[in-house]
């Protein structure tokens, strides 16, 4: 049977046509419009997660003065923030929102290949997040049992939410992987089905890449969340014994005996490490073409930082136990994890260089989109150089489970995703509205955003070689601390609280540009991606008017030599670009 | 262009439609296909999760083997029917034909029906022999990988349903093969999970 060459179907690739309000922008199949709910959701419930922290912050800067919370809603606001930031806001947010938006686009498709499929992936996402948000209005409260969610401490009565919380917990979680592997099959398959003529592998932006491999990954690492979240949940609710061990709970012996707690672990973390990775590549992606845009130069070593991408991805897949050292395990395994921790430093360093070499001689324009990319350098390194401390076993021993840890994941998938997403924000706003966002606000965001990032992270490297213990609601007397810890506590919180508050400037510059900020042009930064080159701003549904673009380049010809405009876009026939005289001379 | 031919491309010195590259999408598969492998992916590493979980758990002193009721060897069958059916329905279609492709994929799918319900009826078996959830570790695995795999294949069913329906409605066998080849391709990739399950429960 003759398959029809999918990327030669200008009207073949079928869309589904909207009839109505309700059809276009509520069970919308249009990966623009899936997108943006995708983003709204993540952002709104990122939103709760930030206030989350800010009253663990207000509880540890200043505990006798705020009486906001409770030991038990300290545990519950740690577990729900580490959650809802990993998984419901930056996961969706980056996949979901950016990934939903851009493939397509970058590849010169007019949707996804399962737009009907994409659409369920939205609402089943939605029902996660309600199912989450939900434990917080149900007796016992969500569950305080750490991000990680430990057994056997998920299902004892002195965690908060050890009954219903960690229930809904558990179902959340396996329905967000249900409408992760109903989004990312969509992704893969359209990147690697739909690309456009001449759009050859080598020739997608690193955003798509970084998108391509993050999902491979998703695709590989939930399934490992959604099986111990199937053993957790048999153990809480039928009373199976996985995971749990034979415990005594106030005095009584539990129903349980024999389970392997260090079992829940490595399949936590097998889930776990992959997962960091599945938020940075696309940061990833997505700052390379920031940079690259705004330096007005080419990406340097594209080859490599695909490479990067894939060896970073695969090696994500043998670091998980460095989670674990203080677990226990045999000294063999703590010296392989960290020998392929530190290997991964190796790709993940070369991207560094990359991006800095990038920027090296570049035309750099610093709007504020380039502000943030630029940003996101500096806390990357920072977060990435305490990760080579962790990686080793003996300087991890005495560090584990102190604000030293806190310190560095904050910065390296905390900090340094959201300051790509901004960027990415920032930069696509005018393709996505048609309008321009205002400057000032954004380089405002971004300056306070930034140092108060450092206010906020560089004293918890230093709470962490004092010892200060993460995970407590109060450090209360003890030898070891000074009382002056507690001063560095009280300016950390109000840096947190005046980053938070910051954030409202983001939130009150995208609404009002949205209104009324001026006209954007098409393509206002000279983007050279195929995404800047729709016939409409912002795209219309099916994105490229009757025909689909052909692909002539790559996406990175900025400054050419010769060539009279400082970009050349990725569906220009060579025989289109105009030289400068004299190069035309010269030839 | 191969797969590493594609990857070691320097794309800043090809400019133009490139040399001998043809317009359509590098992978010629189908879309669906596609998306399915990737699917066989994820959910491989689901079971093969819980083998690892298993043989870990086995170590653990409270582990008591259950004798694997001989039910299994015919519920083996049925599955393996069922997959020969698909696989039947393939070839002909696959070949160009439709002569007994309706007949074929409706049995195989009729069979995967009745593996499920004798699975159930194994489960009552093994609860009347006081073996059940929660009982001892290694029949939770048991209760927890059958039912798993049984709802993978009910997963199955409702693309065969859908796709019974259009055949019923009209459609011809021909027009359905990407259906029937994905069906059958997942039916086998079912057929060897619960070799490998009934293995695995066989010998520990």
């Amino acid at each position: 049977m003759a398959y029809v060459p999918l990327a030669d179907q200008d009207h073949e690739q079928e869309l589904h046509h909207p009839h109505s309000w309700v059809e276009k922008y509520v069970w919308s199949q249009d990966h623009k419009v899936i997108a943006i709910q995708y983003g709204g959701t993540a952002v709104l419930v990122g939103l709760v997660a930030l206030v989350l922290s800010l009253l663990m912050r207000m509880q540890l800067g200043f505990p006798e003065t705020f009486d906001l919370i409770d030991p038990n809603a300290y545990y519950q606001s740690v577990t729900m923030h580490g959650m809802i930031m990993v998984v419901y806001m930056l996961t969706a947010l980056l996949l979901g929102g950016f990934g939903n938006y851009m493939i397509p686009l970058m590849i010169g498709a007019r949707d996804m290949v399962f737009p009907f499929l994409n659409m369920l992936s939205f609402w089943f996402y939605l029902l996660s997040v309600l199912i989450l948000l939900a434990s917080f209005f149900v007796g016992g409260g969500p569950t305080g049992a750490g991000w990680t969610l430990y057994p056997p401490q998920t299902s004892m009565a002195g965690t908060p939410g050890h009954d219903m919380g960690i229930v809904l917990m558990l179902v959340s979680l396996a329905v967000f992987i249900v409408a992760f592997t109903m989004g990312g099959l969509n992704y893969v398959t359209t990147i690697l089905q739909y690309r456009t003529r001449g759009m050859t592998l080598m020739r997608l932006p690193l955003t798509v890449w970084g998108i391509f491999v993050a999902t491979v990954l998703g695709l590989f690492a939930f399934p490992a969340l959604l099986v111990s979240a199937i053993m957790m949940m048999f153990d809480t609710l039928l009373g199976t014994s996985f995971f749990m061990p034979a415990i005594i709970e106030s005095g009584t012996p539990m129903d349980y005996e024999g389970g392997s707690p260090i079992l829940f672990q490595h399949l936590f973390w097998f889930f776990g490490h992959p997962e960091v990775y599945i938020v940075a590549l696309p940061a990833f992606g997505l700052v390379s073409d920031v940079l690259s845009t705004h330096a007005r130069k080419n990406i340097f070593g594209y080859r490599m930082m695909v490479w990067a991408i894939i060896a970073i991805g695969g090696l994500s897949f043998i670091v998980w136990a460095h989670h674990m050292y203080v677990s226990g395990m045999n000294p063999y395994f703590g010296f392989f994890f960290a020998t392929t921790t530190l290997i991964i430093a190796v790709p993940t360093a070369l991207k560094v260089y990359n991006w800095v070499l990038t920027l090296w001689e570049g035309d750099i324009r610093l709007n504020a989109p380039m502000y943030f990319a630029i940003g996101f350098i500096f806390t990357f390194i920072h977060g990435g150089l305490t990760g080579l401390f962790l990686g080793n076993v003996v300087i991890d021993l005495p560090l584990s489970d102190t604000y030293f840890v806190v310190a560095h994941f904050h910065m390296v998938m905390g900090v340094s995703p959201v300051l790509v997403i901004f960027a990415a924000i920032y930069h696509w706003f005018p393709k996505v509205s048609g309008r321009m966002y205002h400057e000032g606000l954004a380089k405002a965001h971004f300056w306070i955003t930034f140092l108060g990032t450092y206010a906020i992270y560089l004293p918890m490297h230093y709470l962490g070689f004092l010892g200060v213990p993460r995970r407590y609601y109060a450090i209360g007397e003890t030898d070891f601390i000074p009382a002056s810890a507690q001063t560095l506590n009280e300016s950390i919180t109000i840096a947190a609280l005046i980053v938070g508050a910051a954030q409202l400037i983001f939130i009150f510059n995208i609404l009002w540009s949205l209104r009324n900020g001026a006209k954007a042009d098409p393509n206002p930064w000279g983007s050279a991606s195929l995404e800047w080159q729709t016939p409409d701003t912002p795209p219309v549904h099916g994105n490229w008017g009757d025909k689909l673009p052909t692909v002539y380049r790559w996406a990175y010809d900025y400054s050419v030599p010769g060539a009279k405009s400082d970009f050349i876009p990725q569906n220009m026939a060579e025989e289109d670009v105009e030289m400068e005289d004299s190069a035309a001379k010269g030839a | 262009m191969s797969l590493f031919k594609q990857i070691t491309d320097k794309p800043w010195e090809r400019k133009g439609i490139i040399g001998g590259l043809k317009p359509e999408g590098t992978f010629k598969s189908p879309a669906e296909r596609v998306a399915l492998n990737f699917f066989l992916v994820a959910a491989s590493i689901v079971f093969s999760l819980f083998g690892v979980s298993y043989y870990i758990r086995m170590e653990l002193p409270d582990w008591l083997p259950i004798a694997e009721p001989t039910s299994l060897w015919f519920n083996t069958g049925l599955l393996v029917l069922s997959s020969v059916l698909f696989q039947w329905a393939r070839n002909v279609v696959g070949n160009g034909g439709s002569k007994n492709v309706k007949l074929a994929f409706f049995g195989g799918g009729v069979f995967a029906i009745l593996f499920i319900a004798a699975q159930l009826q194994t489960w009552e078996e093994l609860q009347l022999a006081g073996v059940y959830l929660s009982s001892n570790p290694a029949a939770d695995f048991y209760f927890l990988l059958t039912g798993l795999h049984a709802i993978h294949i009910a997963g199955g069913l409702y693309v065969w349903i859908k796709c019974v329906f259009r055949m019923v409605t009209g459609a011809e066998a021909k027009e359905q093969r990407l259906s029937i080849e994905l069906c059958t391709v997942y039916w086998h990739f079912l057929l060897v999970v619960w070799l490998v399950i009934f293995a695995v429960v066989a010998n520990t």
